[in-house]
């Protein structure tokens, strides 16, 4: 451990630590669950696509769900068994909703597919990255964050520093403290990969000054290993073991919010995650398990080496909750949440299991006003106003608590540990982080259904204008033809005078608006209305032709008094629509406005079937 | 004084000058409130507002012909960041604001009649004549203007599932003190 200076981030809180209780046991493994429920989406990123099938025989280590795109990883069988389930089942979220899940029954032989280790060193970066992500390897601090995809360092920055996390700053939880005691030869291996990787300039392992232990542990591993890591204490202070403070606690550079630690020459990585990489590439072994600290409200506080996927309430049985636990604290007490539903699975992100009781986390009291001491302010790591922020966020002015930089807030919780008023401030800036997100959601939403919108009308005015021109073309040639068989057919024939005369309009009408190649120095939509019009007259025509056809059959030969009753009823008919006439006015508009339309739709379509 | 009428003179003329350059120079395309008030509304296309689409709702708005609680999407909050930005009195929704939702087609029921897809605004109803349609979840804005049209009513709304991608955290609730 060489002297070296820190620095310090502002704020930052001192909580009981808590973390004697489950320290004083090994590592243990802990029983093959009775099922195992895998879910599919483990990190940040893509959903992985499955694999498998219900039924399916896996093995352990067997991949069951592929990488869907770059900033994706993998997931694999914990176990070997038979696929039961690819579908919904309760997520290790705080909304207890469900969530796409590989539900596997254990065969109790825990038999692994075969393991290839690989020699990383001879492959290209570019492999290795690829292999990280096929073996599942994500940041196992907490954020869940594909390794491979920070193992690129900047193309116009030099890599400095690679600062690995062992500070494991929030309280209960004791995981990484156990592994870096007990498995230190391994974690040095796994920062190995990502020193390889990076090329930084030099490596720093921070850990809290409360593992003493666990920093000895690291530094005999390191020195094993002939490697020249830097094992660095770092001050106990709530929240070192955020990445942002860590590099600023370590080298003193402060990561703004615009930009990634790779911009400023520094990477982070967990010690658990260089553990994961090491298994993956040394052993050929995936990421099926865990440490999972089980503490709070249990009769014997413990770390185990957990499969994911096992049921929390089965996991949390082994070490002997106490009877009157009433929940279970996924993560730590300043960070973690009460999970919703007790059977839900353990995944990658679970650090911590706490066995919650009323005595251990006594129910807060009410929430008090806001007196605006500033304690939060001096408490907040990121040096933010969450007064300022939470007075914005209760109002739902959410513009305001974007000006303040609300995404900034790592919801550490500093901020509600010191508040005198008891406010859940973090609460607050998660409900207006989720009701941001929420709204740039439907915005996006809006803006396509906007574009396609848009889109769609501009389609259909351009298909109906060359609809509009189809016909025109059409219904002018349609015309023409009409009026030269009219032409014809009243030349030849001399017909009667009844069908001859209602041709004549139909004769003249192309004559009038001259249709036809006469047409092309009209505009196409008078073209179109125009051939539109002759079109109806030339149906009208037809019409009034066959009628006159047909009409006389039962009243050629009438007697007198025949005809003499049919004039009477004519007669009547005439003053009835007479009175129809001066009385119903106000009805005759909407048949005189229908009129028209009717003979125009059998005409349009008697053209376009015709053509 | 022929001076003073002079220079005024002068500096009316330039001043107009400048004056009808900048309009020129300047001019702004199209009405920004119009964008504005479109940027509100939700962009459902349903016309229940009585307008054929958003931008129609928007123009009449900004024109002051229609009132600003006809948008039954848009909610009672779209109505209020309307009076916010029109600087009017806010108005209890002319309408019924429905959970969010999206059309469903009973596959099995389609008869491939296409009316759907030519009733979406926004194209959302993939299908050809005679082969059965589909509904992409994704694009549909539930705007409900593909029921009617349906002439075998296989088409239903369902409210939107929250996942655990789109859950939101609630606001916190204040617990209030007992008294006694």
């Amino acid at each position: 451990m060489g002297l070296m200076q820190l620095f310090k981030f502002k704020g930052g809180v001192k909580p009981a630590t808590n973390k004697a209780q489950s320290v004083t046991l090994p590592i243990a493994k802990a029983p093959l669950p009775s099922v195992v429920a895998v879910p599919l989406h483990q990190s940040i990123g893509g959903t992985p696509r499955p694999l498998v099938q219900v039924g399916d025989k896996v093995l352990k280590g067997q991949m069951i769900g592929e990488a869907d795109g770059w900033i994706s990883a993998a997931v694999h069988a914990p176990t070997s068994g038979t696929v039961r389930e690819v579908g919904m089942y309760a997520a290790a979220h705080p909304s207890g909703l469900l969530t796409d899940c590989v539900v596997i029954e254990p065969d109790g032989e825990d038999r692994w597919i075969e393991r290839q280790r690989v020699d990383y060193k001879a492959l290209p970066p570019e492999q290795v990255r690829e292999l990280l992500r096929d073996m599942g390897v994500v940041g196992l601090g907490g954020a869940v964050f594909p390794s491979h995809a920070k193992t690129q360092a900047s193309r116009s920055v030099p890599m400095e520093e690679l600062v690995i996390n062992g500070a494991e700053c929030e309280p209960y939880i004791t995981c990484d403290d156990l592994l870096m005691r007990e498995r230190a030869a391994e974690v040095v291996k796994g920062i190995a990969i990502f020193r390889d990787l990076l090329q930084p300039k030099k490596v720093l392992i921070g850990i809290e000054d409360n593992k003493p232990e666990a920093a000895a542990a690291m530094a005999e591993a390191v020195k094993a290993a002939g490697e020249d890591f830097q094992v660095v204490s770092v001050p106990t202070l709530y929240p070192a073991g955020g990445a942002k403070q860590l590099i600023r606690v370590l080298t003193g550079k402060e990561v703004p919010a615009n930009k990634r630690s790779t911009d400023m020459g520094v990477q982070c990585f967990n010690v658990a995650t260089a553990y994961t990489a090491w298994r993956a590439l040394g052993h050929g072994e995936p990421v099926i398990s865990r440490l999972v600290t089980l503490t709070g409200n249990v009769a014997e506080p413990r770390n185990y080496e957990v499969l994911i996927g096992t049921p929390m309430d089965e996991l949390l049985a082994i070490a002997g909750p106490k009877p009157d636990t009433d929940g279970i604290i996924m993560g730590g007490p300043m960070m973690g949440f009460l999970v919703p539903e007790a059977k839900a699975p353990v995944v990658k992100a679970t650090n911590c299991l706490i066995a919650h009781s009323p005595a251990l986390f006594p129910p807060k009291a009410p929430e008090m006003p806001c007196i605006r001491c500033g304690a939060c302010a001096q408490a907040c790591p990121h040096e933010l106003q969450p007064f300022q922020m939470y007075w914005f966020a209760r109002a739902k002015n959410f513009g305001k608590t974007q000006e303040y930089n609300i995404f900034d807030c790592i919801e550490c919780g500093c901020c509600s540990f010191v508040c005198p008023s008891r406010i859940p401030l973090v609460q607050y800036f998660r409900f207006a982080k989720s009701e941001i997100w929420a709204r740039e959601r439907d915005k996006k939403a809006a803006d396509g259904a906007k574009t396609r919108f848009e889109f769609k009308q501009h389609r259909d005015e351009r298909e109906k204008q060359e609809k509009a021109e189809k016909l025109a073309k059409a219904a002018a040639a349609q015309a023409a033809k009409k009026a030269a068989e009219a032409a014809a057919a009243a030349a030849s024939e001399g017909a009667p005078a009844e069908v001859a005369a209602p041709a004549a309009p139909l004769a003249t009408g192309p004559g009038d608006t001259p249709a036809g190649p006469a047409a092309a120095p009209l505009s196409p939509e008078e073209a179109a209305a125009a051939a539109k019009k002759a079109a109806i007259e030339a149906a009208m025509a037809r019409a009034k032709a066959l009628r006159t056809q047909t009409q006389p059959q039962n009243t050629d030969n009438l007697t007198p008094a025949q005809q003499q009753e049919v004039a009477d009823i004519e007669a009547r008919r005439a003053r009835l629509r007479e009175i129809a006439k001066t009385e119903l006015v106000h009805a005759d508009a909407p048949p005189a406005a229908t009129a028209p339309a009717a003979p125009a739709a059998p005409a349009d379509n008697s053209d376009t079937s015709e053509k | 004084m022929l001076i003073a009428i002079a220079i005024m003179a002068l500096g009316a003329v330039v001043l107009g000058a400048a004056l009808g350059f900048a309009s020129v120079k300047f001019k702004v395309e199209g009405d920004p409130l119009v964008d504005k008030i479109e940027a509100i509304l939700p962009q459902t296309q349903c016309g229940q507002c009585g307008y054929p689409g958003c931008k129609p709702y928007a123009e009449a708005i900004a024109k002051g012909e229609a009132d600003i609680n006809l948008c039954p999407p848009g909610g009672a909050e779209g109505v209020g960041k309307l009076a916010d930005l029109l600087g009017r009195e806010a108005k209890p929704l002319d309408g019924v604001e429905k959970p969010p939702q999206v059309a469903l087609i009973d596959e099995n029921t389609c008869i491939g009649c296409t009316l759907c897809i030519q009733a979406c605004p926004v194209d959302a109803i993939v299908g050809a004549a005679k082969q059965m349609h589909t509904i992409v979840e994704s694009l549909c804005t539930g705007c409900e203007l593909c029921l009617p049209p349906c002439p075998v009513e296989c088409i239903t709304m369902e409210p939107i599932q929250e996942t655990v991608d789109t859950w939101k955290w609630k606001y916190p609730v204040v617990e209030l003190k007992r008294v006694a």
